[in-house]
């Protein structure tokens, strides 16, 4: 479904992705963790299409197509999805505006009709009911006055109604008390499916407790340098990041 | 005597039709008002109050004083409506009162309305206060052709204590007559306690070059409310000149919604004076221009009484190559001590050849005042384009829905919702979704 090689990007003339390779099939759940600074916002930016990242060098396919030659917009259409890190207040767009414009954008690009308000109002009902969102954050102003939590399940909220293929999870466990944690995992859990992928950028591993990964890569400075299965992800939570960076010498040679 | 300026073609061309004639104290004071302009001509830019409008392209031009055919010309009266805006109308055709346009029927208890022509005709008395005004200063020049000129307009007066639910509806109708340049004057007073919902409607219907001047004298009572919504949408050649004075008594409370869409030249000074204690003004402004439009607003208020308030929120987005004036000036004089005035300015710049200058004054000269006032002129949050974009919302659509969200504080408080969801619609079909900077 995705297949990132060997990819290089900078970001304001500095190289931050330096050579990373990553395969990510239908149904998987896939974990990146690393220690700050290791590019891993980079690579969901990159992914997303956000301006102000060059590659360099390598390539990215989602089922078959040329990721990086797509805007953002149409990568959305294409079935990727990104929950940022830091989600965007846009005082005076309406939550539920937002998100029929968006889905019906996308529809609209897929040569599929679009929703009525009816039928839209009615997917937006199921959804809720899955995420256990309040309908109130709907009628408010997308992410305005939002606190972290609601942000993040605002997020999570939108994939469910976007229905993606490869959704891109950007350090959404960052600022979440330990509830707020379990509702997103919940969230993410709920929409897991033989059809859809996950991405899951994360520094800590707690997230890992609620959203079983199927693999876990370790980046560092710009490359995957460990992959293993969610033992890994165990063992670098004991050891911390310093026992990669010990390891690393090896790993490079390799 | 000094010497008379070099006239541009502008005034030359206006100046020399006939004054119109009719009571004596009216004819003295076109006169005078006539002389005035004739002795001090056209403000340029380096008068405060023009500095960022230039005059000089349409001094050049030449028009025609009247429409002949005004009185004739076929409207279409269902172009006319505004949602939510069903009460007395009162239609104007290049200047000139169309009964057959309007609407005058069964007014409610306590309104009186009728266009000037009819009152000047009946030597209405009342109006020698209000029509008597000298402007001496260059600044006014637009004012004192209109003082001249003006042979109609609306006479309202709401009794005291009235309460008037239904809008009253202004239609001002710039039709397809090259060259026409009218003018119309409006008198407006709001008796103690009363009233009044008004809207006011510039529309273009066919495009000509045309010139207009509009001069509308408001007063409010003791506890008067005035609501009132102000639309521009000249035509595209159209230049549209006003100018809005608004006079609070005691505990008075008006409430205005301006919004600036059409036109190619366009001024609009509102000007206020907040005379009663304990009064409350509340602006609220929009401009959206494209093409090479350049619309200017010169707003002022003047606290002259205790514990007076007044906020006014303006916003201006300018693409292509238009350009925003916007000058907010608030003075807060001697003796209007606890007044509470604060004024927000944002701007966007959609296009790299648009161009906003906005100029926020404050003066205080008295004691336990809150005032607050900014401005800031920037452009559409990278950050939230791409938030948009990385949904599915392609950039064009992402830029428009930014925009329209960025004007929106300015019609958060308009009651008539059947109205706003108008304007709002009206600014995104002005608002540009097919075209990238």
């Amino acid at each position: 479904m995705l297949k990132i090689e060997n990819l290089h990007a900078r970001v304001e003339g500095k190289d931050i992705l330096k050579g990373l390779s990553l395969t990510v099939n239908p149904g998987e759940v896939h974990a990146i963790m690393g220690p700050n600074g290791a590019g891993k916002s980079t690579l969901g930016n990159v992914l997303s299409g956000r301006d102000g990242y060059e590659v360099t060098q390598g390539s990215v396919t989602f089922e078959g197509r040329d990721l990086l030659a797509l805007d953002p917009e149409d990568r959305a259409a294409a079935g990727v999805f990104l929950a940022f890190q830091y989600p965007v207040e846009i005082p005076g767009v309406n939550n539920t505006y937002f998100l029929r414009a968006a889905l019906n954008a996308q529809r609209k690009q897929r040569g599929e009709a679009e929703l009525d308000s009816m039928q839209f109002l009615k997917l937006v009902r199921e959804k809720l009911k899955v995420m256990q969102i309040s309908d109130e954050l709907l009628h408010r102003a997308v992410n305005e006055g939002f606190s972290g939590g609601e942000k993040k399940r605002n997020e999570i909220f939108q994939m469910a109604v976007l229905e993606p293929k490869l959704a891109i999870l950007d350090e959404t466990d960052s600022g979440l008390d330990i509830d707020a944690l379990k509702q997103v995992s919940q969230g993410v859990n709920a929409l897991r499916s033989p059809d859809r992928a996950f991405l899951m950028i994360t520094h800590y591993q707690r997230l890992l407790d609620y959203v079983q990964p199927d693999f876990v890569h370790v980046l560092a400075d710009g490359r995957i340098i460990e992959s293993g299965d969610k033992s890994l992800a165990l063992k670098l939570e004991e050891h911390g990041y310093a026992w990669i960076a010990e390891r690393e010498p090896a790993g490079a040679q390799a | 005597m000094n010497q008379q300026p070099a006239r541009p073609p502008l005034l030359e061309s206006l100046l020399d039709a006939p004054l119109p004639q009719g009571a004596a104290w009216l004819d003295a004071i076109r006169r005078e008002n006539l002389d005035a302009l004739i002795a001090t001509g056209l403000p340029d830019t380096r008068n405060e109050a023009w500095k960022y409008t230039a005059l000089r392209s349409l001094a050049q031009r030449r028009f025609v004083e009247g429409d002949a055919q005004a009185a004739t010309r076929d409207i279409d009266a269902t172009a006319l409506s505004l949602p939510g805006v069903a009460g007395p109308r009162l239609v104007f055709v290049n200047g000139m009162f169309r009964a057959d346009l309007s609407q005058l029927d069964a007014l409610p208890d306590g309104l009186e309305v009728l266009p000037l022509s009819r009152a000047l005709a009946q030597d209405d008395e009342s109006l020698r206060f209000a029509l008597s005004h000298r402007y001496r200063d260059v600044a006014d020049a637009f004012t004192q052709l209109n003082a001249a000129y003006a042979q109609d307009g609306v006479v309202l007066r709401v009794a005291a204590g009235a309460v008037i639910e239904q809008p009253v509806h202004f239609s001002f109708i710039g039709a397809a007559a090259e060259q026409a340049a009218w003018h119309l004057r409006h008198v407006i007073a709001l008796g103690d306690g009363a009233r009044l919902n008004l809207v006011e409607h510039h529309l273009g219907l066919g495009d000509a070059q045309q010139l207009a001047t509009s001069v509308a004298d408001i007063v409010l009572g003791e506890r008067a409310m005035l609501d009132m919504t102000l639309l521009q949408q000249a035509a595209a050649d159209a230049s549209l000149v006003r100018r809005t004075s608004v006079q609070l008594g005691v505990a008075a409370h008006a409430t205005l919604h301006v919004v600036e869409l059409g036109g190619a030249l366009v001024r609009h000074d509102l000007h206020a004076v907040i005379k009663g204690d304990n009064a409350r003004l509340d602006t609220r402004g929009v401009f959206a221009l494209r093409g090479r439009q350049h619309v200017d607003t010169q707003l002022s208020i003047r606290h002259d009484a205790l514990n007076s308030a007044s906020e006014s929120i303006w916003r201006g987005v300018a693409d292509q190559r238009s350009r925003g004036v916007f000058r907010g000036a608030i003075v807060v004089a001697e003796g209007a001590d606890g007044s509470d005035a604060s004024l927000s300015n944002k701007n966007l710049l959609l296009s790299t050849q648009a161009e906003i200058d906005t100029k926020p004054e404050l003066e205080i000269y008295a004691d336990e005042v809150k005032a607050a006032h900014g401005a800031t002129v920037g452009q559409l949050d990278e950050r939230a384009l791409f938030y948009l974009r990385s949904r599915g919302i392609p950039l064009a659509e992402a830029r428009s829905l930014l925009t329209a969200a960025f004007c929106r504080a300015v019609f958060a408080s308009m009651p008539n919702e059947a109205l706003r969801d108008h304007i709002s619609q009206l600014l995104l079909l002005q608002l540009p979704a097919d075209q990238v900077a």
